[in-house]
Formats: structure tokens, sequence, C-alpha cells
């Protein structure tokens, strides 16, 4: 399993509710089935992706996160996951709003667009950045609103989301952001994980 | 039909209320099952049956001779496989293949029962069906299934014994029966009750069959259940066995022979009377109503897990519709999956070799299966 994935089932109690958004094969919700006895949830908006799960016996239902989120009553689940989808999103803002809607504590990924390799790319080549997280180019990528680790921590602060913790993701290395290192954290993630309460 | 002796049928004897007040007691229910039960009776599953199936879901129907309404998907290995479920599918009351019906014979009056046959529901049949469960012993069933029809019976099924299904997989169906398809199934009883042999309904004792009407209300469904596209692909414009048009009003084009046909061939196994019981009985399904408007309602003592399927090129029970019915279990923190599944053969793919949907069903029961009996031990 990803080490991405490692590190969101840790934040995760047992026992509680899950729904992970954008869930794709169901990996980190088989996982968390298994091992933390939670009752969990998807959602995700590729048909092949929710036949897989589906044939799982997964709970997952076809959908788009900026559609079908609003079915859910509010605090419904303990945890909403959302990894690595965020961006590609026509409204970051609204879905984020919603994720905290519907669940207790919210758990976001980032692609993190500070990372110095994206950096240098546009500083040296002055072309758009593609990398191993975003192999796409600039006229076929489905991510619209790219943000680095620095970006989305002002988000939450603008939007009073608090923060509980934030992880870096740099390859296999998981490390702690805190706001003394955030600076630095910015340039050396590839990842930011966020886990965050209204 | 000289192979009637061979349909296996439970009599009910315990008095059902029907929704429209009256009450039956002492009818038959006729059945067919497939695969075996096992010992800890944990791996039944009933089927339910949409407008113009009967019990016969799998292999060769012994009284049509042709294969089982649901031969894809039922059977050994197949979706529902038989060599592990014991898979039970029941005629509904209304029907015309063995259960209680307008064509039953009344005892009093050594005549069938036609018109005067009650005006029976959803609710009814499910109700009916209800006591299979007390015939095999059966606890609990492992799943209720069905599309159309039958999946607004898996509805009614779950709502009415929130505890007696593990998993419940309506397809291709709706909480509420819409104008659109009220509408259609007006024509279709129209075209019957205007055809001069239905007399009434009381055609059986005057000998005649009205088999135009029928027909024609065969043909219109028939055009509700398929997909603009996949009638455009199957049939074009393309000639019937002849190279041009003949300027008057034979079947010119394929699709006008092939509807025919299927009018022609519905005439001999189905009965014009049960088409009007069984779909007024659709018209008046409404599960949200039945709940004072809230669908989740309908569900909210349940611990059954729920996959619901619609596809995409089915406008007469939409995906929107489907979707309706997976908000409202949405909306009470239910298991529910739901997918949509891509297809251009209408209402009826789920009749039809559509290995996605046959694929992906077998997957989810076998784990499901597996995973209820692990979570035991």
């Amino acid at each position: 399993m990803k080490v991405e994935f490692k590190v969101i089932s840790k934040f995760i109690e047992e026992k509680s509710r899950v729904l992970d958004v954008g869930c794709g094969d169901g990996i980190l919700m088989e996982y968390l089935s298994k091992n933390k006895v939670v009752n969990v949830r998807g959602l995700e908006i590729s048909k092949e992706k929710v036949k897989k799960c589906l044939s799982k016996g997964l709970a997952v239902i076809e959908g788009n996160a900026e559609n079908d989120l609003k079915q859910f009553p509010d605090l419904s689940f303990d945890y909403v996951i959302l990894s690595q989808t965020l961006q590609a999103f026509m409204s970051p803002e609204k879905v984020i709003e919603n994720l905290l809607r519907v669940g207790k504590k919210v758990i976001v990924t980032i692609p993190n667009f500070g990372h110095w390799k994206v950096r240098l790319d546009l500083l040296f080549k002055g072309e758009m950045p593609v990398t191993k997280n975003l192999p796409y180019q600039w006229y076929n990528t489905p991510n619209l609103h790219m943000c680095t680790i620095q970006d989305f921590y002002n988000f939450c602060n603008n939007k009073s989301i608090n923060i509980y913790k934030t992880i870096s993701l740099n390859g296999e290395k998981i490390s702690h952001i805190t706001t003394s290192n955030l600076k630095y954290k910015n340039l050396i993630s590839e990842l930011g994980i966020f886990l965050l309460e209204k | 039909m000289s192979n009637l002796n061979k349909i296996k049928s439970i009599l009910v004897e315990k008095t059902l209320k029907l929704d429209c007040g009256k009450e039956i007691s002492n009818f038959p229910l006729a059945y067919e099952t497939y695969g075996n039960l096992n010992a800890k009776k944990d791996n039944a599953i009933l089927i339910f049956h949409a407008l113009t199936g009967d019990q016969y879901a799998s292999g060769i129907n012994p009284i049509t001779k042709k294969d089982g309404w649901w031969n894809y998907a039922v059977g050994s290995g197949k979706s529902f496989d038989t060599d592990k479920f014991f898979v039970i599918c029941a005629n509904v009351i209304g029907g015309c293949m063995g259960s209680y019906g307008p064509g039953t014979i009344d005892p009093l009056t050594n005549k069938p029962i036609g018109t005067n046959f009650p005006v029976i529901t959803i609710n009814d049949m499910v109700n009916a069906q209800y006591n299979l469960l007390d015939y095999f012993k059966i606890e609990k069933l492992f799943a209720v299934a069905g599309g159309s029809m039958g999946g607004m019976q898996v509805l009614q099924f779950v709502s009415n014994f929130p505890n007696k299904a593990r998993v419940a997989l309506p397809i291709a169906c709706t909480a509420s029966h819409s104008a659109q398809n009220i509408a259609f199934n007006e024509l279709g009883r129209q075209a019957i009750m205007s055809d001069s042999n239905w007399k009434e309904g009381l055609y059986n004792e005057k000998s005649t069959n009205p088999d135009k009407g029928l027909a024609v209300a065969r043909m219109a469904a028939h055009i509700t259940y398929l997909s603009k596209q996949g009638l455009q692909e199957k049939f074009g414009r393309n000639l019937q066995e002849r190279s041009d048009l003949k300027f008057g009003f034979d079947a010119d084009f394929q699709i006008e022979s092939y509807l025919r046909y299927q009018g022609s061939v519905f005439v001999d196994r189905f009965d014009a009377n049960s088409y009007l019981y069984i779909t007024r009985a659709m018209d008046y399904f409404d599960l949200t109503k039945q709940f004072g408007g809230n669908l989740s309602k309908a569900f909210k003592d349940t611990k059954t897990k729920f996959f619901i399927i619609s596809f995409t090129s089915d406008w007469l029970y939409p995906t929107s519709e489907n979707k309706d019915i997976v908000i409202a279990l949405n909306a009470i923190g239910a298991d529910v999956g739901f997918v949509e599944i891509r297809t251009d053969k209408g209402h009826d793919s789920f009749l039809l070799n559509v290995p996605d949907f046959l694929s992906t069903i077998k997957n989810y029961l076998n784990t499901t299966y597996s995973n209820i009996n692990e979570s035991r031990i």
C-alpha cells in the first residue's frame, strides 16, 4: 500500500465511519475495513473503478464530489478522505466546505506544486512542470487548481479551518510540518497530508 | 399449455389483506427453485420477476419451451451462481403462470375470475411471496434481487421486512412510477380494452382472446425497453426481405416486422387481463408516498446492504430515478453501492448479455457472501 494511505489510516480511529471521496480501486477502503474495523463508504467518478470496488463488495457509489456530496447529511461521517483530487475540481473551495459539513474530521492530500523540482522546471526550463505526481502536459491535465502546501495552509487560515496535523511525504520519507518548518517543507515535500476540522 | 401440471406451487392458506381492502386466502403461489439450500439455510436468494416474467428465471421454461427470462444471470457459474446459491423465483399474484390471477378458475362459478380479480399492488405481490420463506423455513435470505418491476418488489420487500435479506439488488427501477411510465402502461391497457375480443375481461368464457390488443400493447412497451441508438444500430432503415418500399402498409421496414413478431409471440404466452392487473400494480407503486414523501423512512430500520444498478441508455427507468433511491439511503447512512452501467441496450439491458453488469453482480455477491461468513467466525 502507498505510504500516503499508511499515513491516512494512522489518522483514523477504530470503529469510526469513513467516507473516501475519490476512492479509486478501493485499496484504502479495503485496508481500513480489514484492519480498522471501520464502516467505510466510497464515492468515485470512474465507472471502471466503481465496478472494481463493487466487485470487492465495497459500498461505493458512482458520483462526482462536486454534485454528489450534498446527499450526505451533516456530520454523518467521523472522517472524510480526499486523496490527491482537490486540484481537479471546478470549485475546490466548495468541495472543502462540503467535506467539512459531512465529516467531523477531514483528511486532504495535495500534490505539492511548491516542490523544488516543480519550481526549477518553471525557473530554468520556462515550461509547465511535469513530474511523477503531476505527469500531465498543460494541455491535457485534469488538474485545474494546483496549489502548494503553503497555499493550502493559507487557505485554511483564511477560512478559519483548524489544521490538526500536517504530514509531509517525500518519497518514502514521512515528517511533520509545523509553522516553523513550513517554508522548508513546502520546498522538499512531494505530498502534503492535512487533518482538518471546521 | 398442456404442461401446467409441471408447475410447482404452494397454497397460501393464511389470509392476505390486500391494499384495496379485500382479503384473499387459500390461493396458489407458483414458484421454481435453482440450486440447493444449504444446511445453514443462509444461501437463499429470492428473485422477483418483471412485468411479463414468471418463475422460470433459468434453464428452459417448461411451459413455453423457451430460455428462462434471466438465463444470462441465473445458473451454474453465472451472476447468481446456482452452484453456490439457492435461487427461488415466484410468479407474482396477478400473473398467469400458475399463481393466483385473473385467469384462475373461481371454484364457485367454475369460470376464470377475470376482471372480478381484485386490483393488486407491488406490496401485495411481495407480501404473498413472503410466504415462501415460511415454506422453505428460511430465517433470513442472503439476497433479494430483481430488475424493473422486480426491482420495485426488492425495495418494497426490504421496506416491509427490514431484517430478512442481507443484500438487496434493485436494478433499473424506481421508487415511484413516473407519469411517463403510467402513460405507457395506459397505452397498453387501452390497446387491450379496445380490442372487441376483450369482452369486458370475460374473453375466456366467450372463447375469444384480445390478441390484437395485447400484441399492440407489447409492441408499444417493447419500444420503451430499447434505446434509440440501439434500434438505429440494429435496424436502421433496413427493409424487410424487399429491395424497395412497397407503397403500402405491410411491414416494409425490419423494425416493423420485428415489432410485429414480438407482439405475436407474446400473445401465445401471456394473458391480457394479467397484463392489465400487473401494469396497474406498477402504476400504483409509490414507495415515497407510502412514507409521507420521505423515501428514507421506507428503509429506516434496515441493515440490508444495497447494490443499485442503472443503465446509461435506459430512458424508462433512468439513472436519475435509481439515484434517488441511492440518495434516500445515503441520507440515513445505509450501506449502499451504486453504478450506472454503460450500454446502448436500453431498459432491457438487465435481461441481456451485458458482461460488465453480469460480472459485477457475480463478484459482488460472491465476495459479500464470503465476507459475511468470515465475519461470523
